[in-house]
């Protein structure tokens, strides 16, 4: 019985009850609490002793007993990083909003709903019952739903409808799927389950779970050709709104596939993977093009969410530990980088009117210096420049798919690595454009727009910070998780 | 001489009567027939309170009644009155169930602060549109007749779900409908639509009794008794032609599937559920429900789980298309009352998910949903008729938009409930669907399963269209104005509300309970 795990979850649901009540002071308590729980959140990776197997800082007691839910918490080194990545991302977005000029109408509202949001995130990286995973998972949709439909851009009401219509419809898909292993397994408990190694499973009930908490968790990945509500969605967003999304939402879906269908249902992944891998390839490639071919900032960054999360899925489809930790590793690197990436768009948007890159018009170098570098470093980072965060994760992935899990058919993952390769080099050309378009060339017009100001430096300076930290050395994250991934997922 | 000489008879036993276990029903329908004579010989000014205050009485000592019986009541019930009525856990607990709907509709019901004199017309005689009516409109009275219908409804939908028989079934069925078909007609606005929904709801629910009767007769036929056991053995050993068994039992599913308003049997119930004064419509979307739910489960098991094979695949189809009916139609909807009501019809399906598993999962799956559904519905509409302009209710999702920045309590409350019914967990609305379908999936119905799923996903986005409407819309300058409750309205909602709060947090009593025991015969 550990404290921690569930102060992590106590402290913005406190916040986000409190602030309910408030007006001014409501962006001021959101800092608070979101700083306290960051606190929280690193107190939680420093506790933890990484060497050891198994799950740390436990909190289990019953919930609903008749129906074998309990209120299960713990975290190891495959969440740790997400937990403190979130921690981080949520708070840096409640300082941003915390500026004069970036204040929301409805102040408590918007607090509230970002830290119900954080509440629901938190419990599912922490969640080691796969009910409580599946409540957490849910929690996460509405606020976001209303985040999008309240304070999004022009566009906000079929994008915010598109994005609950298909996240709702992934997991009920998702919900199935734990159903079925909860029916042949008679336990929710992850730990367990990972542990018994799909034990009282056929293989063809593993191979049915396993496309439906797939095919569920794939929505929220999103893994093409289901991503489609994820441009609209992540462009008509407001830009913490943006960052949360691209940052912490999409890796719920992995994380999901690393810590339930991958271990729970082996069989299962090892019918599937090459699927996955196939669709997270295809991703690259389709994310590359499309944005290619976006006039509009927000939609490019979003899209090429894809192209990452396709990485991502390749590492998880290669079922070897070092595909895994090159996921992981993606995932927090992908965080750092996009939720960056959001923050410069929408300070973009706010000095020039406008996330199109026609209209922002060129030349931002020489109007607003410090923010175009900020962007700059952001691209290139995005596009796996070595030294920076980027690299390692993809670099990892294509190494994995090179010698994949005994059972899976070696030339097909090699082609994967090609095409991923390809993906690679045109991920690199379409940021390359976006900078040209924007950053370099003669400004048309405006003198004396705003630099970034100091309380911006403050937002986004712990993520420039951690984008080197991270790119120069990869042990930050990877100790942790190659441990873990070894005791977690050791049938591998 | 020896011809005139009666033959010998038997002597005639008479019933043994378990009068602990029925009392919470003799009360009740005692109640109401005091109720009746108090309409004859009370004056009309004291009326209202001494119904008001009989008819809470009779609830709760029904309640009363109800506990003390549960408390030693026997782990696997018993029969009574010649076996035509069985109390068993099932029944106890849907009994409890309809007490506490009962209870918080009456409140609904007798709330007079909301609109001056009640939701009720003072005057059912008078004719629409008359310069009577617009003068009953301003005045304070009220058709009192309505208590007591209310606890013969009552009564009667406990009797329903309780009834081991097929003829009991139908008496308790007529002993239901006929109050409600009356109190559809007896709103004080807009009495033309409400007229109208009483006559349709009449016309097709005395068809759909003629299905019951009719299906009865048939099953009668086959199987020589109306015990639903005796139907059952005779379903496993008799020589006698199906088609008088299946005959028989479609037609009797047609009867029960219309009280439920499971879809396609749903027409009436927008109609009904709109032109019919709010409270009558929570009363009937919560309570109804569960007494027709009550009933098909009791049927299925009971009479014909040793059929199911033959019949369970068209209820299949019942169910996808009550689901779909439910969700798509919900979709278009302009008017709230009416969205609930296909959001009803889409929840009958998701029952039906629950009632088609025949296994212990599902019994005690499908007994929690009815509780959580009938406490959100009932404060759902009792939040409805809050919303008001000059002309009454304002029911038109138009209306509603801004409601936040006018009350934002009634807004929150509302959004809530709304939560619940799209199922989203940490509401008691996800339990349900977590029981019942998982029930379903045990039972091997995935594909059912995952239509179901599809079905509350949008469903769901019909739901969260109010939240955002309420929350992000601007309000319009002439729009409603949240009045502000009385005491009983606000403790009806408050009831609903906090059990759908409770039971999304902490089911677990509520699940145990369910799950203690199987129906006797």
């Amino acid at each position: 019985m550990s404290v921690l795990p569930v102060l992590l979850l106590a402290v913005p649901l406190i916040g986000c009850l409190a602030v309910l009540g408030m007006r001014r002071a409501a962006v001021l308590v959101g800092v608070l609490t979101t700083g306290i729980t960051f606190a929280i959140a690193v107190a939680i990776a420093f506790a933890v002793d990484y060497t050891r197997p198994g799950t740390h800082l436990v909190t289990d007691a019953p919930w609903i007993p008749p129906l074998g839910i309990r209120f299960h918490l713990g975290v190891d080194g495959v969440s740790v990083p997400l937990v403190v990545l979130t921690a981080l991302l949520c708070f840096l977005s409640m300082i941003y909003v915390a500026r004069r000029e970036g204040t929301p109408e409805r102040p408590h509202s918007f607090v509230s709903l970002v830290l119900l949001t954080e509440v629901g995130m938190l419990g599912t990286f922490t969640a080691l019952d796969l009910l409580l995973f599946f409540v957490f998972f849910e929690v996460v949709l509405v606020p976001m739903y209303a985040l999008i439909a309240g304070w999004g851009g022009a566009g906000r009401g079929p994008a915010a409808r598109q994005f609950i219509l298909y996240t709702l419809l992934g997991s009920g898909v998702l919900l199935v799927g734990l159903l079925v292993i909860y029916g042949h397994t008679s336990t929710l408990d992850m730990v367990e389950l990972a542990g018994r190694d799909g034990a009282g499973m056929s293989r063809a009930v593993q191979v049915i779970a396993f496309v439906l908490v797939a095919g569920g968790l794939a929505v929220k990945v999103p893994m093409w050709p289901l991503h489609t509500w994820l441009p609209d969605a992540h462009s008509e967003a407001p830009t913490v709104g943006s960052v949360l999304l691209a940052g912490v939402l999409l890796k719920m879906g992995t994380y999901g596939l690393v810590r339930i269908a991958v271990p729970v249902l082996p069989e299962g992944a090892l019918a599937v993977a090459p699927f996955l891998g196939a669709f997270g390839v295809i991703g690259i490639v389709y994310a590359a093009l499309a944005c290619l071919a976006q006039r509009d900032l927000k939609r490019l960054i979003a899209f090429s969410s894809v192209g990452h999360m396709g990485f991502v899925l390749l590492g998880i489809a290669t079922l070897t530990p070092a595909g895994m930790n090159a996921a992981l590793f993606a995932n927090i690197a992908h965080g750092l980088i996009t939720g960056l990436l959001f923050f410069l768009a929408g300070g973009m948007a706010e000095r020039f009117g406008s996330t199109d890159m026609d209209r922002i018009g060129g030349g931002t170098l020489a109007v607003t210096p410090r923010l175009s570098v900020l962007l700059i470093i952001a691209a290139v980072a995005s596009f796996g420049l070595p030294g920076l965060a980027g690299f390692w994760g993809e670099m990892l992935a294509m190494l994995a798919a090179f010698d994949p899990a005994a059972g899976l058919n070696r030339p097909l993952y090699l082609v994967f690595m090609v095409v991923a390769g390809l993906g690679a080099l045109l991920t690199a050309a379409y940021f390359l454009v976006m900078l040209r378009r924007v950053v370099q060339g003669t400004s048309p017009r405006r003198q004396g727009v705003l630099d970034v100001t100091p309380v911006e430096y403050l937002a986004w300076a712990p993520l420039v910070v951690l984008v080197f930290v991270v790119g120069l050395w990869p042990g930050l994250v990877l100790v942790p998780t190659v441990d873990a991934v070894r005791f977690y997922l050791g049938g591998l | 001489m020896l011809a005139l000489q009666p033959p010998p008879q038997a002597p005639i036993d008479a019933p043994q009567i378990e009068y602990s276990a029925i009392l919470p029903v003799l009360i009740l329908l005692g109640a109401a027939c005091i109720g009746v004579l108090v309409e004859a010989f009370v004056s009309k000014a004291s009326r209202w309170a001494a119904q008001v205050t009989l008819s809470l009485l009779a609830i709760l000592g029904a309640g009363l009644a109800f506990v003390l019986y549960v408390t030693d009541s026997p782990e696997r019930g018993l029969t009574t009155l010649y076996r035509t009525i069985a109390v068993d856990r099932p029944a106890l607990f849907l009994w409890g169930t309809l007490l506490a709907l009962g209870l918080g509709a009456l409140l609904l019901i007798a709330d007079r602060t909301v609109e001056r004199g009640g939701a009720f017309v003072a005057q059912a005689g008078i004719r629409p549109g008359t310069v009577q009516d617009r003068a009953q409109m301003a005045s304070g009275g009220m058709q009192t007749e309505v208590f007591p219908l209310t606890l013969f409804a009552l009564s009667g939908m406990m009797i329903f779900c309780a009834a081991n028989d097929l003829l009991t079934m139908f008496i308790a069925l007529e002993v239901l409908s006929l109050p409600l078909y009356l109190m559809c007609g007896l709103a004080r606005r807009r009495r033309l639509i409400s007229q109208e929904s009483a006559v349709k709801y009449f016309l097709l629910g005395a068809f759909a009794s003629a299905f019951f009767l009719y299906g009865l007769a048939l099953l009668y036929g086959y199987a020589g008794s109306v015990k639903l056991a005796d139907i059952a053995n005779a379903a496993a050993g008799s020589a006698a032609s199906d088609t008088l068994l299946f005959g028989g039992f479609g037609l009797l599913v047609v009867g029960l599937m219309f009280k439920a308003s499971v879809g396609p049997f749903h027409a009436w119930t927008p109609d009904v559920y709109q032109g019919s004064p709010t409270p009558i419509t929570a009363f009937m979307a919560a309570c109804t429900k569960v007494a027709a739910f009550g009933g098909i489960l009791r049927v299925l098991t009971v009479g014909f789980e040793s059929t199911s094979w033959e019949w369970r695949g068209v209820l299949w189809v019942v169910a996808v298309a009550s689901m779909v009916i439910g969700a798509v139609l919900g979709l278009t909807q302009t008017d709230i009352k009416r969205m609930l009501a296909y959001s009803s019809i889409a929840h009958a399906g998701f029952l039906l998910v629950g009632a088609l598993a025949l296994r212990p999962e599902g019994l005690s799956g499908t007994l929690f949903y009815l509780l959580t559904y009938g406490f959100t519905t009932l404060a759902a509409f009792g939040a409805v008729s809050l919303v008001r302009d000059s002309n009454g209710e304002a029911t038109h999702l138009s209306q509603w938009a801004g409601l936040a920045k006018r009350s934002p309590v009634l807004a929150w409350v509302f959004a809530f409930l709304l939560l619940a019914m799209a199922g989203i967990p940490l509401t008691s609305g996800f339990i349900g669907k977590f029981v019942v379908f998982s029930a379903g999936i045990q039972d091997g119905m995935a594909p059912l399963v995952v239509i179901a799923l599809v079905a509350s996903a949008v469903a769901a986005f019909f739901y969260l269209r109010v939240i955002v409407l309420m929350f992000f819309s601007d309000p319009a300058p002439d729009g409603p104005t949240v009045t502000v409750p009385g005491t009983f309205t606000t403790a009806a909602i408050t009831l609903g509300v906090l059990v759908t709060l409770v039971l999304g947090l902490v089911p677990a009593f509520a699940l145990d309970w369910a799950g203690t025991g199987t129906f006797a015969f």
